[in-house]
C-alpha cells in the first residue's frame, strides 16, 4: 500500500548512484608533478629526454615517483611539494633553455571515471597556494598619452597651416582636453576647421575669450578613449597569456573583470616573485633599418657562417624563425608610437596595419624614409625579463633580453606620422602585429591593485581544517538528529550524507572551484538542509498527536510540510542568487555553493527521505512511528 | 525525544509591546553603534597590506609588535591567528617609508614583505612568511558598495516573492524584521569590533537567507491556521502559529548552530569571522522570528479574508443574496 511510485524509487536510486560516482574523483588526491614541454626549436620530447631527466634526478638524489612521456610532454611525479621543487630545479638544470618546466598537480583519478566526465573539483588558491593578481589598466596613462600626442599634433598642424597661436597646452584637469589659445576670432575659426578636419577623434568647441585671447578647446571623444582602454585590456590579456604560457603554469586563469581589470591566478606556483617579474616584464619596440632586401640570402649565410656585419644584428622572425639582418641603428622606439590598428587596405584588399607616431617620432621617421625609399625596415620586439637564480646560496639576478623581428618590409615611399604596413598574409597576422606593436609601445599601462600570495603550507592547513570542520559538523548534526528523531532522524541522516555527496558531485561536474568560503557554504548547507527534515518530522509528530494513523501521518506530514519547505527554500535561494551576482571571487564561490546546496537539499531532504520512509514503513501494518 | 511541550501556549503576542520596544531599541542602538564606533573594516574593504607570519617556536604578540616598532612600523596591527605560532600583521603600504621611496609611489608588496620579515628576524630567526597580500583602497570601496547593493537586492527579492506567495502585509513584516536582523547583527559586530571582511559580508547576506527561512515557516503556519479556522481571532491564530512551530524553530537553529560551531572551532582563522557572524545571526534571527515578525503582522492588520485562496467560482454566485 505504498503511496510512493516505483519510478520515484528508481530516480532516487539513480541520483544516489550519480552522486557517489561523480563525487568519487575528489577522493583521489592529486600528486605533485613536473611537466616538461619542448620549446619551438628544441628537439621534441622522446625517450632520450626521459633518460636525461631520470639521470639528472638520480644524480641529484631526488626521489621521483614516475617519469613518463605522455604525448608531447614529459611528466615526473613526486611524493610532496618539497621534492617536487628540487626535482624541477634538477630537471631545469639538466635540460637547459630549450624546454619549459612547469609545476603541475597530476590527477590520480582512474581512467574509467575520467572517461565518463567525472573529475575532481579544482582547488582555489587559498586551498593549494599560489598567486593572485588583480590588475587595473591605468586609464590616466592612456589619456595622458593621447592628449600629449594631440597637443603636439595640433601645434604642428597650426604651424603647417600658418595659423598664429599663443599657446597649445593640455588643460590642468586630465581628460579635459587641450586648450588652444589664438589671437583673433578669425584665427580661431580657421584653427577650429583645420583641427576638426584633420583629427576626427577630437571634439572642438570654442571656449571663453578675453581681450585678445581666443580659446579653443579640443577634447578626445569619449568613444575613442573607451576604445583605447578596451584595446589596452585585450592587448594586455594577450601579452599576459603569452608570458604566462612561457612561465609554464599548468592551468592559469587570466580573465577580464569588469571594464578595466584583469585577474591572473596561478595556482601552485612555488615562486611567486618570478611569476610577478614575468608578468611585469616590459617590452619595447624598435624600428630599425634593415640590411639588404627582405628575405635575401645574406641573412641565411650570416646565420650559418656566424659572420655578422659589424653594424648589424642577426635576429629571427617571431614565429617562423627566419633569420633577418637588421642595422644597429634605431630609427624610432615604441615610446614614440601612439597607436596601431589592423584593417584591410582599400586598394589592394590585403590586410594592413596602420601605425601612428607622435610628432617627435614622425620627424625622425620622415627624415629616415626620405633618404631610404626602396630599402628595408624592420620592427624589432624587445622583451626584458629579470631572471633570478640561486647560485651558491645567493640570489643572482640577470636580466634576460629576448629580441625578435616581428615585421620586415620595404619602404615604398617617404612617410612620417602615419603609415601602413601592408602585404600581411592574413587578417589574423595583421591583428597580431597590431597587438604586438601596441604591447611594445605601452610600457606600463597596468597597475597591480590586488595581490595575494598564499604559501602552499597555508593551503594544506586550510584543506585539513576545512575537511575537519565539514566532517565534524556533519557528524554532530547526524548524531543530534538520530537522538532527537530516532528512526526518522536516521533516515534524515542518510539524506544529509547524500546531500553532501550529491553537492560535491554537482560542484565537481560543473567545475566549481573550491575555496574556503565554499567550504563554509558546504557546512552551512549541511546545517540548513536538516531544516526540511525537522519540518517534516515535526509535522508527522503533530499529525500523530492529532490522532492520525501512522501511514496517514507520514502522508500528511510530507504533504503539509512541502509548501513550507518550498517557500523557505525559494526565499533562501533568492539570497544565494544575490551572493553569486557579487563580482568578487570569494563571495561568488560561497554563493554558488549555497545555491547548489539548496537545490540538492530540496531533493535529498524531501524525495530521498520519502523514498526511504516509504521503503521502511510501506508494507507493514504500523501501530506506532519512531519519530 | 521531545524537549518542548507540544501543548505549550506561551502568550508571545501578549508581550508584543515589550518585544517590539526591545527590538526598536536594539535597532536604534545598532545604528548608533555603527555610526559612532563603526565597523572594523578589514583589508578587503579598506585596502592595505597583510602578512601572515609563521614561527617555529611560540611567540608573544607584544614581542612582534616591539620588533616592528623598532623597525619603524608604528602603525602595524598585529593579531594572533589562533595558536601561538602564527600572527597576522596588517599595515598600510605607506607605513614602510623606505619601500615607498624605492618604488616611487607604487606599492611594492615583495619589498614590503621583505622589509617586515627582516625586522622580525632581527630578534627571531624562525619567523617565516606564510602568505602576503595587498589590496588597493579603491577595490575595497567597490566591495562595500557591491555588498550594499547585494543586501538591498536580497531584501527586495524576498519581499517580492512573499508579496506574490502570501500577501502584502507578510512581505512588509518579513522585510521589516530582516532589516532588524541585519542591523542588529552588524551592531553586535560593531560593538565587539570584530573584523569585517569579505567572508563576514558573505555571512551577513547568508544571515538574511537563514532568518527569512525562519519567518516563512511561521508565516506559512499562520496562513494555514487562518484558512482552517472558523472563527479567526488574529492574535490567537498568530500566537498558536508561533507555538506550533516553536519546536522546529529552535531545533533548526540548534542544528545550524552546531555546524557553525564546528566551523568556528575547527575551520581555522579563514572562516572564523564567517562562523561567528552566522552564530550571531542565527540567535538574532530566531528571536526575531518568535518575538518581532508576528507582532508587526498583527499591527499591520492581517485577517482571514486576505488569506483565503482566490476561488474560481462563478461571479454570478457571489452576487446572489
Amino acid at each position: 500500500m505504498s503511496d510512493f511510485p516505483r519510478w520515484k524509487y528508481a530516480l532516487v536510486a539513480l541520483v544516489m548512484l550519480f552522486g557517489v560516482i561523480y563525487a568519487l574523483p575528489n577522493a583521489f588526491i592529486p600528486l605533485p608533478a613536473v611537466q616538461v614541454t619542448a620549446n619551438r626549436d628544441a628537439p621534441p620530447i622522446d625517450q632520450s629526454v626521459q633518460q636525461k631527466v631520470t639521470a639528472a634526478l638520480t644524480a641529484q638524489h631526488v626521489a621521483a615517483g614516475e617519469v613518463s612521456v605522455q604525448g608531447d610532454h614529459l611528466l615526473a611525479t613526486f611524493a610532496n611539494t618539497d621534492v617536487q621543487k628540487s626535482g624541477a630545479d634538477a630537471i631545469k638544470a639538466a635540460l637547459g633553455d630549450g624546454y619549459t618546466v612547469a609545476f603541475k598537480l597530476q590527477s590520480t583519478v582512474p581512467g574509467w571515471l575520467r572517461a565518463i566526465g567525472a573529475r575532481s573539483m579544482p582547488l582555489g588558491l587559498d586551498l593549494q597556494g599560489g598567486v593572485h593578481f588583480l590588475m587595473q589598466v591605468d586609464e590616466n596613462d592612456v589619456i595622458d598619452k593621447q592628449e600629449n600626442s594631440y597637443a603636439d599634433d595640433i601645434r604642428a598642424l597650426l604651424r603647417d597651416k600658418n595659423i598664429r597661436y599663443e599657446s597649445v597646452a593640455r588643460n590642468a584637469v586630465r581628460g579635459q582636453g587641450i586648450a588652444v589659445i589664438l589671437r583673433s576670432a578669425d584665427d580661431r575659426a580657421k584653427a577650429s576647421d583645420a583641427i576638426a578636419n584633420e583629427y576626427t577623434d577630437l571634439l572642438v568647441a570654442n571656449g571663453p575669450s578675453t581681450g585678445d585671447r581666443f580659446v579653443l578647446n579640443a577634447t578626445v571623444k569619449p568613444e575613442k578613449l573607451r576604445d583605447l582602454s578596451r584595446n589596452t585590456i585585450t592587448q594586455n590579456l594577450g601579452t599576459l597569456r603569452n608570458r604566462i604560457n612561457a612561465l609554464g603554469v599548468s592551468e592559469p586563469l587570466i580573465q577580464q573583470q569588469g571594464d578595466s581589470r584583469i585577474v591572473v591566478e596561478l595556482a601552485g606556483v612555488q615562486d611567486p616573485a618570478e611569476a610577478k617579474r614575468l608578468i611585469g616584464a616590459t617590452a619595447t619596440l624598435q624600428y630599425r633599418a634593415g640590411i639588404g632586401q627582405p628575405g635575401d640570402t645574406a641573412a641565411q649565410q650570416a646565420a650559418q657562417s656566424g659572420n655578422i656585419p659589424p653594424d648589424a644584428n642577426l635576429f629571427y622572425m617571431r614565429g617562423s624563425q627566419v633569420p633577418v639582418l637588421v642595422s644597429k641603428r634605431i630609427i624610432v622606439t615604441g615610446n614614440e608610437l601612439v597607436d596601431a590598428a589592423s584593417g584591410i587596405d582599400q586598394q589592394s584588399g590585403t590586410p594592413k596595419v596602420d601605425v601612428t607616431l607622435n610628432a617627435a617620432g614622425a620627424k625622425k621617421m620622415g627624415d629616415f624614409t626620405n633618404a631610404n625609399i626602396g630599402k628595408p625596415m624592420a620592427v624589432v620586439y624587445v622583451e626584458r625579463v629579470t631572471e633570478t637564480k640561486m647560485v651558491d646560496g645567493k640570489e643572482v639576478r640577470t636580466p634576460k633580453i629576448t629580441e625578435s623581428v616581428i615585421n620586415d618590409a620595404t619602404i615604398q615611399g617617404a612617410f612620417s606620422k602615419q603609415f601602413q604596413t601592408t602585404g600581411l598574409a592574413s587578417p589574423k597576422e595583421a591583428s597580431d602585429l597590431a597587438l604586438l606593436l601596441k604591447g611594445g609601445a605601452l610600457a606600463a599601462p597596468v597597475d597591480i591593485v590586488e595581490e595575494r600570495v598564499i604559501g602552499a603550507s597555508l593551503g594544506q592547513d586550510n584543506i585539513d581544517k576545512g575537511f575537519k570542520a565539514v566532517l565534524l559538523g556533519l557528524a554532530l548534526v547526524l548524531l543530534a538528529a538520530a537522538i532527537y528523531y530516532k528512526l526518522f532522524g536516521l533516515v534524515a541522516d542518510i539524506a544529509l550524507f547524500f546531500n553532501l555527496v550529491i553537492l560535491l558531485a554537482v560542484m565537481s561536474l560543473i567545475g566549481v572551484t573550491l575555496t574556503m568560503p565554499g567550504v563554509a557554504g558546504i557546512v552551512l548547507t549541511l546545517g540548513m538542509a536538516i531544516d526540511a527534515n525537522v519540518l517534516i518530522c515535526e509535522r508527522v509528530r503533530e499529525e500523530l498527536r492529532n490522532g492520525s494513523t501512522p501511514h496517514a501521518a507520514i502522508r500528511a506530514g510530507y504533504e503539509k510540510a512541502w509548501s513550507t519547505i518550498l517557500d523557505a527554500n525559494v526565499t533562501h535561494l533568492i539570497a544565494a542568487l544575490a551572493l553569486t551576482t557579487m563580482g568578487t571571487g570569494a563571495i561568488k564561490g560561497f554563493g554558488v555553493t549555497l545555491m547548489i546546496g539548496i537545490l540538492t537539499s530540496l531533493f535529498t531532504s524531501v524525495t530521498l527521505t520519502h523514498a526511504f520512509t516509504a521503503l521502511i514503513h510501506g508494507h507493514r501494518k504500523l501501530k506506532t512511528l519512531s519519530v | 525525544m521531545e524537549i518542548f511541550n507540544h501543548d505549550s501556549n506561551i502568550p508571545f503576542l501578549g508581550m508584543r509591546k515589550y518585544s517590539i520596544a526591545i527590538a526598536l531599541f536594539l535597532m536604534i542602538a545598532s545604528v548608533v553603534l555603527i555610526a559612532t564606533k563603526g565597523l572594523n573594516y578589514g583589508l578587503d574593504f579598506n585596502g592595505g597590506v597583510s602578512l601572515v607570519v609563521d614561527y617555529d617556536q611560540p611567540v608573544q604578540i607584544a614581542d612582534v609588535r616591539a620588533a616592528l616598532t623598532k623597525g619603524g612600523l608604528d602603525h602595524a596591527v598585529v593579531q594572533s591567528l589562533g595558536g601561538t605560532r602564527e600572527v597576522s600583521i596588517r599595515m598600510q603600504p605607506k607605513d614602510d617609508v623606505a619601500a615607498e621611496k624605492v618604488s616611487g609611489g607604487k606599492v611594492n608588496l615583495d619589498r614590503i614583505s621583505d622589509d617586515v620579515l627582516k625586522m622580525l628576524q632581527v630578534t627571531r630567526q624562525d619567523a617565516k612568511l606564510k602568505s602576503h597580500e595587498f589590496i588597493s583602497a579603491e577595490v575595497g570601496a567597490e566591495l562595500r558598495s557591491d555588498g550594499t547593493v547585494a543586501a538591498v537586492f536580497v531584501i527586495l527579492g524576498i519581499m517580492f516573492y512573499l508579496w506574490i506567495r502570501f500577501e502584502r502585509r507578510f512581505a512588509i513584516a518579513a522585510v521589516a524584521t530582516e532589516v532588524h536582523d541585519v542591523l542588529v547583527t552588524l551592531g553586535i559586530l560593531a560593538l565587539v569590533q570584530r573584523e569585517f571582511d569579505m567572508t563576514v559580508l558573505a555571512s551577513v547576506l547568508a544571515v538574511i537567507g537563514y532568518s527569512i527561512n525562519d519567518k516563512v515557516v511561521v508565516f506559512d503556519r499562520i496562513r494555514e491556521l487562518f484558512r482552517l479556522a472558523r472563527k479567526a481571532e488574529p492574535e490567537e491564530i498568530l500566537n498558536r502559529s508561533i507555538n506550533n512551530t516553536l519546536s522546529r524553530t529552535i531545533i533548526t537553529s540548534l542544528f545550524t548552530g552546531i555546524t557553525m560551531a564546528a566551523l568556528y572551532f575547527f575551520g581555522g582563522p579563514a572562516v572564523h569571522g564567517f562562523a561567528v557572524t552566522m552564530l550571531i545571526g542565527i540567535v538574532v534571527g530566531t528571536l526575531s522570528s518568535i518575538f518581532v515578525a508576528s507582532p508587526i503582522l498583527l499591527w499591520l492588520g492581517v485577517s482571514k479574508q486576505d488569506l483565503m485562496p482566490v476561488t474560481k467560482e462563478n461571479p454570478e454566485l457571489a452576487r446572489r443574496p
